[in-house]
C-alpha cells in the first residue's frame, strides 16, 4: 500500500502512467479502429491534417492514412520494447549474479565478456546483426537485446558483490544453506527493487533503439512501424511536414512515458527512503 | 561584558520540532544549559536522545526540515537562532568550530589537507597565502602530525583515520575559536587512537583556554575528560552537574541505568577452570591477504592471521580482543570457513576441518553458529522473522513443522514475544534483531558459537542486557563461546580467559585478571593505558 | 598499482575488444544464412562468380573453421578489410577517407554535449527547486526521450526549409572551393544542425547526470566540514563540490563515447555527412556487407581508443586512484 502512495506523489509518475495506458489501448484495439491495414492507401494521397474528417492526422503520398500507421505502429513498439527488455534482462541478471556471487575467477571471465559488449558501440552493433540476419521481428528484438543487456549485468553484480557480504547472507553461508538456494532466496529478492527500476528505463532505450533501426530501413516488411513512417517521410520533408511530425511525437510522448514511470518507480522504490534507521 | 559570570553559550529552552509521522514530537525538547570558557561540557546520551541535534543547531547546519520552534541559543551574548545564514558564516570557523565523528568522510578527498586547513583562513579573510602557510604548518605540527612540510601537499586518503581528525583539529583551531563542538570525534577510532585524540583535545582545550563541548555515548570518555556533564534522553535533559557528581552520586534514573550497564571488569567472577573436555583446538593458523601487484609492481601482502594457536573447552568464553586491523575479525571467518585458510590446523572435536570442502562442511556448520555485528543487516529484510530462524533447520534436513515448533521456543528463549514470528526484522529495535541473530545462531543447537563484536552497534543498557543473555544461555546450553571485541571492557566482564590479537598475532593470553592486573606484553599494557574511563570504576557509584 | 602495470593492462584489455570484435564479424558472417562467400562478396559481389571463387580461395572457406578464422584474423590484422564490389575500392581506404568527417562530428558534438550538459546540470542544481531547475529538467527529460533522427529532421524543417538560416545537406558548399579560413568557417557552417542535433539527447543526459551527481555530494560530510568552516555556499559548490561531482560524469561520458558513434550513423543520414556512418547507411541500402563490418570495426577501435585516453586522463584528474588501483 505504502508503495501506491508514494508512487502517486510522483506526479509526472501518474502523468506517465496515464499516457502509457492510452498507448496500450491504442496498440490493443488498432485492428478493431483501423480493419484495413496500415499499408494499404485508404484516401487521397498527401491530405494535410485536419483537412479531411476520416483521415485527421493526413496522409501520406500512397494515401496511406497516417493515424492508423501511428495505432499500429505503437504494437511494434511496445512488443519489441518489453520483450527485449524482458531477454535482456534475464540475461543481464544470469550473468551479473553468477559473477557477484562466485566473484574470483568467474567474475573476472564474466566480467571481461560483459566489458567487450558493453565497450563496442552497441547501435553499430544491433545495424550489423539485424543487417546481416535480415530484418524480422526475431532478430530487431535479439540484436536490442544483445547490446543491452551489460548494464544490468553490472548493476546485479555490484548488487550481489555487496549483498554477498552483507551479514544476513553469511549467516545464511553459516546455518548451511547451498549457494543457488542462497542467490535466489536470500539475495534475489532484495536487487529486485532496481532491476525493475532499471527494466523500466530500458524499454525507454530499446523502443528509441527500434525505431532508429527501423528509420534506417531496419524494421520487419510486415509491420508498421514508427521509425519506418518517419524514415518514408524524410524525402518529403518540404511537402508534407505531418508525415514525419505525428510519428515523432508518438515516440517522443511513449519513450518520455516510460521514463517518467521509471523515476516514480525509483522514487517509490529508493532503498535510502525507507530509512535504516527508522 | 564580565566572562566571568556570563557563560560563552546558553541553550536556553530549546526545543526543536520533527516532521510528522515519527515515533515522537519533538528532536529536543525545552532543553537548556550552559558552557563557560575554559571547560569541557560532555553531553552524553543513547542514540536517538537529540544530542547531536542540540550541536548543529548551535552552528546552524540542521538540514532544512527541521527549525527550532522555541528557544535561544546566545553565545557571547548573541542569539544564533536569529542571525542570518552571512553572519553565521562569519561566526563559524572563526568563533565556533566543530569536528565530526567520522574523519574517513569529513575532508575533501579531492583537497590536499593543506589546503582544507589554509581554507578558514582564506574564507574568513585572514592573513596572505605566505602567512596561512606558515600557520598551517604550526596547526598541523601542534596537533602532532609528522612532517607537516610534506603533510600539508598529502591528500586526505593517504592518512589514517586518527591523522584525519588531527587535521580536522589543526582546521578547528586555525582561527583559534572560543567555542569547539566535538561531536563523537573518537567513535570512530580505534582505543589506541582515541587515548591519544582525547589527550590532544584535552591539551589545546588547556592551552587556548576554548569552551568544549563533548558529544560522546561512552561513559569513560566522560570519566576522562568532561568537567561537567550533560545527560540526555529522548530529546530531553534528564541530569546535568559536575562530572565528579554525576559520574559517582547520579540522581535521574536514566542516569544510573546507563551507569550501571557500563562495561567493566567484574571482581571475582571470572571461573578460573570452566568448562570439560576440548572442544575447538586451532594450530598455527595463517591467513594472508594479497592484494594489487602486476607485471612491474610488488603485490601488497597482508598477513591476517599469522600461525595463531589456541584452543577452548565446552561452556567457555575465549574473548578475542584487538583493534582493528589485527585480524580478529578475520580469525573468525577462518573458523567458520568463510573465507580461506592458507595453512594450519582448526580441529573441532578431534576433526581437522581446514581441508574440507565447502560441501563436505555443510553438514557439519551446525554445531559451528555465528552471531554477527550489525543487526540491521544480519537479518534479510524481505523475510519474516520465522523464515529466518527456520530457514538454517530446514536446510540442514529438519521437517518445517518441527523447526516453527523449535523456532518458537527460540523466540521465548532470548525474551521476544511469540507474535514475531510472522513480522519482519524492521519491525524491530536493534536490540530485539541482536536477540533474533541470537535465536537464529541457537535453532541449530551449536556446541560453539563465535560472536564477532556482537553488542558494539548496541547502546550501553541495551549491550548490558544482550551481554547478559548471552552469559545465561551458555549456561544453560553448555556453549563454547569466542567473543571477538574491541573493546577490553567488555570482554573483561563476560570472558573466562582473553586473547589479545595484534597485526595477526595472539601477544598474550589469560584470564582477565591477569591480562589486567599483570600484563605480559608491551601491547597490551598500551591497550589497557588507553581503556577510556581506566580509573573510574562504575560498579562504585553511589545509586 | 603503479602507471606501468595500468598502461600495460589497459592496452592488452583495449587490443582484446578490438580482437573480439574481428572474431565476432568473422561469426556473423559464418552464421548469416547462406553462402559465407557470399556475404563477404556483398550483395553486388555475389554475382560475379570470378570474385566468389577468388575469395574463397583467399579466405579458404573450404578449410577447417580454426583455419579460415586464422587466415581471417591475418587479413584483417595486416590492414586488408575486405573489398567493396560495389564501390570497386578495398573498404579500408574508403572508411579511411571518411573517417576524419565521423571525427569532426562525433568530437564536436561530444564537446558540446557535455559542456552544456554539465553547465546545466550544475545550475540546475545549484538552483535546486528553482524555476530554472525546473526549466532545465523539463528540458533534459523531453531531449532524453526524442529520438536523434527526428530531431535533426525537425531542424532542418524549421532552421533550413521555413527559416533558412543553416544548410541542411553536406560538409562543404559544394562546388565553393573555398580554402584557408573560408573553408574552415563553411565547414564550421556546416557543421552546426549536425553537432547540435547529434548532441542534444547526449546534453539532456549529462545535464541529469551532473544535476544527480551534485546533489549527492552536496549531502556528504565534508560539504557539512566546509559549511563548518564557515565557507559561503557558492565557494562551497566552486571549490568543494564541483570536482567530486563533476569526474564520475566525466568518466561515464568517456564510456559513453560509442554510444555517440552509433548516433553518428543516424545523423549523418539525416544531413548527407560525408562520414563513415552516411557510409554505414548506404552499405545497408545496397547490401555490401564488407563495408558494412568494416565500419563496425573501425567504430569500435575508436571507441577502444578514446576510453584509453579517458582512462589515462582520468588517473592524473583523480589522485585517489593510484592507490586504490
Amino acid at each position: 500500500m505504502t508503495f501506491f502512495r508514494r508512487y502517486a506523489q510522483h506526479y509526472g509518475a501518474l502523468v506517465g502512467l496515464a499516457i502509457l495506458s492510452g498507448v496500450l489501448l491504442v496498440a490493443l484495439l488498432a485492428p478493431l479502429i483501423y480493419p484495413v491495414s496500415p499499408w494499404q492507401g485508404v484516401g487521397e494521397p498527401l491530405l494535410g491534417p485536419f483537412e479531411d474528417p476520416a483521415f485527421p492526422l493526413g496522409t501520406d503520398m500512397l494515401g496511406r492514412d497516417i493515424a492508423a500507421g501511428l495505432a499500429y505502429g505503437a504494437r511494434v513498439s511496445l512488443l519489441i520494447g518489453v520483450v527485449s527488455t524482458a531477454v535482456a534482462v534475464v540475461i543481464g541478471v544470469s550473468i551479473g549474479a553468477l559473477a557477484g556471487f562466485y566473484g574470483g575467477r568467474i567474475d573476472d571471465l564474466l566480467m571481461r565478456f560483459t566489458e567487450f559488449f558493453q565497450t563496442i558501440p552497441a547501435f553499430a552493433m544491433a545495424i550489423v546483426l539485424v543487417a546481416i540476419f535480415n530484418p524480422t521481428i526475431a532478430s530487431i528484438t535479439l540484436a536490442i537485446a544483445v547490446v543491452s543487456w551489460p548494464p544490468v549485468a553490472r548493476l546485479v553484480r555490484g548488487e550481489f558483490m555487496s549483498l554477498r557480504s552483507r551479514e544476513f547472507v553469511q549467516a545464511a553461508v553459516v546455518v548451511g544453506q547451498s549457494g543457488p538456494r542462497i542467490m535466489l532466496t536470500q539475495i534475489l529478492p532484495n536487487t529486485l527493487s532496481p532491476i525493475i527500476v532499471t527494466a523500466s528505463l530500458m524499454v525507454a532505450t530499446a523502443i528509441l533503439t527500434e525505431s532508429s533501426l527501423s528509420f534506417l530501413g531496419l524494421g520487419d516488411r510486415n509491420m508498421m512501424s514508427w521509425g519506418f513512417m518517419i524514415g518514408a517521410a524524410r524525402t518529403m520533408l518540404r511537402e508534407a511536414w505531418w508525415m514525419s511530425v505525428f510519428p515523432g511525437v508518438a515516440i517522443l510522448i511513449t519513450v518520455l512515458a516510460i521514463n517518467l514511470i521509471g523515476e516514480g518507480l525509483n522514487d517509490a522504490m529508493n532503498p535510502h527512503l525507507r530509512g535504516r534507521k527508522g | 561584558m564580565d566572562m566571568q559570570t556570563t557563560p560563552l553559550l546558553r541553550v536556553d529552552n530549546l526545543s526543536i520540532p520533527l516532521p510528522a509521522g515519527l515515533d515522537r514530537t519533538y528532536a529536543v525538547e525545552n532543553i537548556s544549559y550552559e558552557l563557560n570558557a575554559g571547560e569541557i561540557l560532555c553531553v552524553v546520551g543513547e542514540s536517538g536522545s537529540g544530542k547531536s541535534m542540540t550541536a548543529n543547531a548551535i552552528m546552524g547546519l540542521l538540514p532544512s526540515y527541521l527549525k527550532p520552534s522555541d528557544g535561544r541559543i546566545v553565545f557571547r551574548g548573541r542569539d544564533l537562532l536569529a542571525m542570518s545564514e552571512p553572519e553565521l558564516e562569519r561566526e563559524r570557523g572563526r568563533s565556533v568550530a566543530m569536528i565530526f565523528q567520522e574523519p574517513l568522510s569529513a575532508l575533501n578527498p579531492l583537497m590536499k589537507v593543506g589546503e582544507q586547513v589554509a581554507e578558514v583562513m582564506l574564507v574568513h579573510g585572514e592573513g596572505d597565502a605566505a602567512s596561512r602557510e606558515r600557520r598551517v604548518l604550526e596547526l598541523l605540527d601542534f596537533v602532532g602530525l609528522p612532517d607537516p612540510a610534506s603533510l600539508r601537499h598529502a591528500y586526505p586518503f593517504r592518512l589514517s583515520g586518527g591523522q584525519r581528525q588531527r587535521v580536522m583539529i589543526a582546521m578547528a583551531l586555525a582561527l583559534e575559536p572560543a567555542m569547539l563542538i566535538a561531536d563523537e570525534p573518537t567513535t570512530a577510532l580505534d582505543v589506541t587512537t582515541q587515548a591519544q585524540i582525547l589527550e590532544l583535545i584535552r591539551r589545546i582545550q588547556a592551552a587556548k583556554g576554548m569552551g568544549v563541548m563533548f558529544i560522546t555515548h561512552d561513559f569513560g570518555v566522560v570519566a576522562d575528560i568532561a568537567d561537567r556533564v550533560v545527560v540526555m534522553e529522548r530529546g530531553l535533559v534528564v541530569e546535568q552537574g559536575v562530572a565528579a557528581d554525576v559520574l559517582n552520586r547520579p540522581q535521574h534514573p536514566y542516569t544510573r541505568r546507563l551507569i550501571a550497564a557500563v562495561p567493566h571488569r567484574e571482581d571475582g567472577t571470572s571461573r578460573t577452570d570452566a568448562g570439560g573436555e576440548t572442544l575447538l583446538e586451532v594450530k598455527q593458523l595463517s591467513k594472508t591477504y594479497r592484494s594489487g601487484g602486476g607485471l612491474f609492481s610488488k603485490a601488497r601482502v597482508v598477513k591476517a592471521v599469522d600461525e595463531v594457536s589456541f584452543s577452548l573447552r565446552r561452556g567457555e568464553t575465549l574473548g578475542v580482543v584487538g583493534e582493528s586491523g589485527s585480524g580478529k575479525s578475520t580469525l573468525g571467518r577462518c573458523l567458520l570457513k568463510l573465507t580461506d585458510v592458507d595453512g594450519g590446523e582448526i580441529r573441532f572435536r578431534g576433526q581437522d576441518i581446514v581441508p574440507l570442502s565447502p560441501g563436505a562442511f555443510r553438514p557439519m556448520r551446525r554445531h559451528v553458529q555465528m552471531i554477527f555485528q550489525d543487526p540491521f543487516s544480519s537479518l534479510n529484510p524481505r523475510q519474516t522473522i520465522g523464515r529466518i530462524l527456520t530457514d538454517g533447520p530446514v536446510a540442514n534436513d529438519v521437517p518445517l513443522d518441527r523447526a516453527q515448533a523449535r523456532a518458537r521456543e527460540l523466540l521465548g528463549l532470548v525474551g521476544l514475544e511469540p507474535s514475531a514470528f510472522d513480522r519482519y526484522p524492521h519491525e524491530f529495535s536493534g536490540g530485539q534483531r541482536q536477540r533474533i541473530g541470537i535465536a537464529r545462531a541457537l535453532a541449530l543447537d551449536p556446541e560453539l558459537l563465535v560472536a564477532d563484536e556482537s553488542v558494539s552497534a548496541l547502546d550501553v543498557s541495551v549491550q548490558a542486557q544482550v551481554l547478559q543473555l548471552l552469559q545465561d544461555l551458555q549456561r544453560k546450553l553448555d556453549l563454547a563461546i569466542i567473543f571477538i571485541t574491541h573493546d577490553l571492557r567488555v570482554a573483561a566482564q563476560i570472558c573466562d580467559r582473553v586473547a589479545v590479537m595484534h597485526r595477526g598475532v595472539i601477544v598474550e593470553c589469560g584470564p582477565p585478571a591477569q591480562i589486567f592486573d599483570a600484563p605480559r606484553h608491551a601491547y597490551t599494557r598500551q591497550l589497557i593505558a588507553a581503556i577510556p574511563g581506566l580509573a573510574w570504576n562504575p560498579r562504585q557509584a553511589v545509586m | 598499482m603503479k602507471t606501468l602495470d595500468f598502461l600495460f593492462q589497459r592496452l592488452v584489455k583495449a587490443a582484446f575488444v578490438v580482437l573480439g570484435v574481428v572474431i565476432l564479424n568473422f561469426l556473423l558472417i559464418h552464421l548469416a544464412p547462406g553462402d559465407p562467400a557470399a556475404v563477404m562478396a556483398g550483395e553486388a559481389g555475389a554475382g560475379d562468380e570470378k570474385f566468389i571463387a577468388q575469395l574463397r580461395a583467399q579466405f579458404g572457406l573450404d578449410q577447417p573453421l580454426w583455419w579460415q578464422l586464422l587466415t581471417y584474423l591475418k587479413s584483417v590484422l595486416t590492414g586488408d578489410l575486405g573489398f567493396s564490389y560495389r564501390n570497386n575500392v578495398p573498404v579500408a581506404a574508403l572508411i579511411m577517407e571518411r573517417l576524419p568527417a565521423t571525427l569532426l562530428l562525433t568530437a564536436s558534438a561530444f564537446l558540446f554535449s557535455l559542456v552544456l550538459g554539465v553547465l546545466l546540470g550544475v545550475l540546475a542544481a545549484y538552483k535546486r527547486g528553482k524555476l530554472a531547475d525546473s526549466l532545465i529538467m523539463t528540458g533534459a527529460l523531453v531531449f532524453y526521450a526524442t529520438p536523434l533522427f527526428w530531431v535533426a529532421l525537425m531542424a532542418v524543417l524549421v532552421f533550413s526549409i521555413h527559416l533558412d538560416w543553416l544548410p541542411p545537406f553536406d560538409m562543404e558548399s559544394i562546388g565553393a572551393d573555398y580554402t584557408g579560413w573560408a573553408r574552415f568557417a563553411d565547414i564550421a557552417y556546416h557543421l552546426v544542425l549536425p553537432t547540435v542535433t547529434l548532441g542534444l539527447f547526449f546534453t539532456a543526459l549529462y545535464t541529469r547526470l551532473t544535476r544527480a551527481s551534485m546533489l549527492e555530494v552536496m549531502s556528504l560530510d565534508f560539504v557539512k566540514t566546509a559549511r563548518a568552516k564557515g565557507v559561503p555556499k557558492a565557494r562551497i559548490i566552486r571549490r568543494h563540490v564541483l570536482r567530486n561531482a563533476v569526474l564520475p560524469v566525466f568518466t561515464f561520458a568517456s564510456i559513453q563515447a560509442g554510444q555517440l558513434v552509433g548516433g553518428a550513423v543516424l545523423t549523418e543520414t539525416v544531413f548527407a555527412w560525408p562520414g563513415i556512418g552516411r557510409l554505414m547507411f548506404d552499405a545497408l541500402l545496397q547490401r555490401d556487407y564488407p563495408v558494412l563490418l568494416g565500419v563496425f570495426l573501425v567504430t569500435a577501435a575508436v571507441v577502444v581508443t578514446v576510453n584509453l585516453v579517458a582512462d589515462l586522463l582520468y588517473r592524473i584528474v583523480d589522485p585517489r586512484i593510484e592507490a586504490a588501483g
